[in-house]
């Protein structure tokens, strides 16, 4: 039996990685983002899991549009920090978890949830972003060994918000039913709103975002209700990333306990949104 | 709940099947983008890279123009599209001005404002 003990969802947008890499935290520009992490990753400090699933997507560095999975899952030992053009970020690679994907693929596979396996891949700003967020001085090791589930939110359909947030449901039932290990962090990664081409590029949503953050811990069903049209409209061409937000809450408990939440406008083109939770509270009965 | 469509959606690009399709190869030429060594083939002859990648007339010429706008509509992601931005040493806030008519230092401005909360 395993248990997710929290979840953490952010943005993942490459800045982020590169300011922390560029020592520029501190910088005004950057400062107020980072403030913003702080009292999360205080909290995360002394919580490190036993092992970590990280819900993101790649952004034409694993993956090339010659095959678009839906949804796929990393089955390696081990997935190397890809090269987006401008050099590897200077983190470490990461350790993956192969028994536990194996387990997650069959019964998600039996739930119907039929997903792509990775047995190599890259993995780009979208995962070590996140990676970073959680752990800004990983030294020669992230904390924990991490299993990748991919999501394709770039080209259109994507899966529906409510087939992330079941799949996140199956996700959970599936670590519940995992033997070799105690404690699971679970990250759900992208958004918020943001939109980076055409003549609404910039296009920033803070209402829409104030609600996602609220509904994401109270009342995720509303979140999944939305049609993609719905996210593209009111969170912009890339703010539809916050589908995989859905994942992570669903594979938490009915009520969690929100930590800490954070946001900021800009991290580059994009609002960036910090909110963690802790999932060990107590459940209606 | 479902949509059968993309939505069209005034002033945003939605990455359809179709317009995968029409982009495929301008986007392989772009991914390519990530390795020195294709760097610097691409810059030595740009035409005979694109050739290479079977691009059409009309996406040679975008890219070797670089005709930002002219690459979206001929199927470009702008995921792909900034590899070769990035190869130029431009910032995905300079392309943001370029989809929106202004400079990269008032685009910058407008986000650093809080974001275009208006369009």
């Amino acid at each position: 039996m395993s248990e997710v003990i929290w979840g953490l969802a952010t943005s993942h947008v490459p800045s982020i990685g590169a300011a922390m890499d560029r020592g520029l935290t501190s910088d005004p520009v950057w400062a107020p983002l980072f403030e913003g992490y702080a009292p999360a990753r205080t909290w995360l400090a002394d919580k490190t899991p036993d092992v970590a699933i990280l819900i993101y997507n790649d952004h034409a560095n694993g993956i090339d549009l010659d095959i678009v999975p839906t949804f796929a899952i990393g089955t390696a030992e081990r997935y190397r920090v890809a090269d987006e053009g401008f050099g590897r970020r200077p983190v470490p690679d990461v350790v993956g978890a192969p028994d536990l994907s194996f387990h997650l693929l069959q019964h998600l596979m039996d739930e119907g949830f039929d997903l792509t396996v990775f047995q190599e891949l890259d993995v780009d700003h979208g995962f070590t972003v996140p990676l970073s967020v959680w752990t800004p001085d990983p030294g020669d090791a992230w904390p924990c060994p991490v299993v990748p589930i991919l999501v394709n939110v770039i080209q259109y359909p994507q899966p529906t918000a409510a087939r992330c947030y079941a799949l996140g449901k199956a996700l959970g039932r599936a670590i519940a039913s995992f033997d070799g290990a105690r404690t699971v962090g679970i990250l759900g990664t992208g958004g918020m709103s943001h939109q980076l081409a055409g003549a609404r590029a910039g296009f920033i949503n803070p209402d829409f975002d104030a609600m996602f953050l609220d509904a994401i811990e109270n009342d995720p069903e509303k979140l999944a209700a939305l049609t993609r049209e719905d996210y593209i409209r009111q969170a912009g061409s890339e703010g539809i990333e916050l589908i995989m937000w859905l994942v992570m809450r669903g594979a938490m408990n009915e009520r969690v306990r929100k930590v800490h939440a954070a946001y900021h406008v800009p991290a580059s083109n994009t609002a960036a949104g910090l909110a963690l939770f802790d999932n060990r509270v107590a459940q209606h009965a | 709940m479902t949509s059968r469509i993309s939505p069209d959606l005034p002033g945003t690009y939605v990455f359809d099947g179709p317009t995968s399709r029409r982009g495929l190869n301008m986007n392989k030429l772009f991914m390519s983008l990530r390795s020195e060594t294709a760097r610097t083939e691409f810059l030595a002859d740009e035409r005979a890279y694109c050739a290479r990648f079977s691009l059409s007339e009309e996406q040679t010429a975008a890219v070797l123009a670089r005709d930002w706008q002219a690459m979206l509509d001929l199927g470009g992601s702008i995921f792909y599209i900034y590899k070769l931005a990035m190869m130029d040493g431009l910032s995905m806030q300079y392309l943001g001005g370029v989809f929106t008519g202004m400079s990269e230092a008032d685009f910058k401005a407008a986000l650093l404002a809080g974001g275009r909360t208006d369009v």
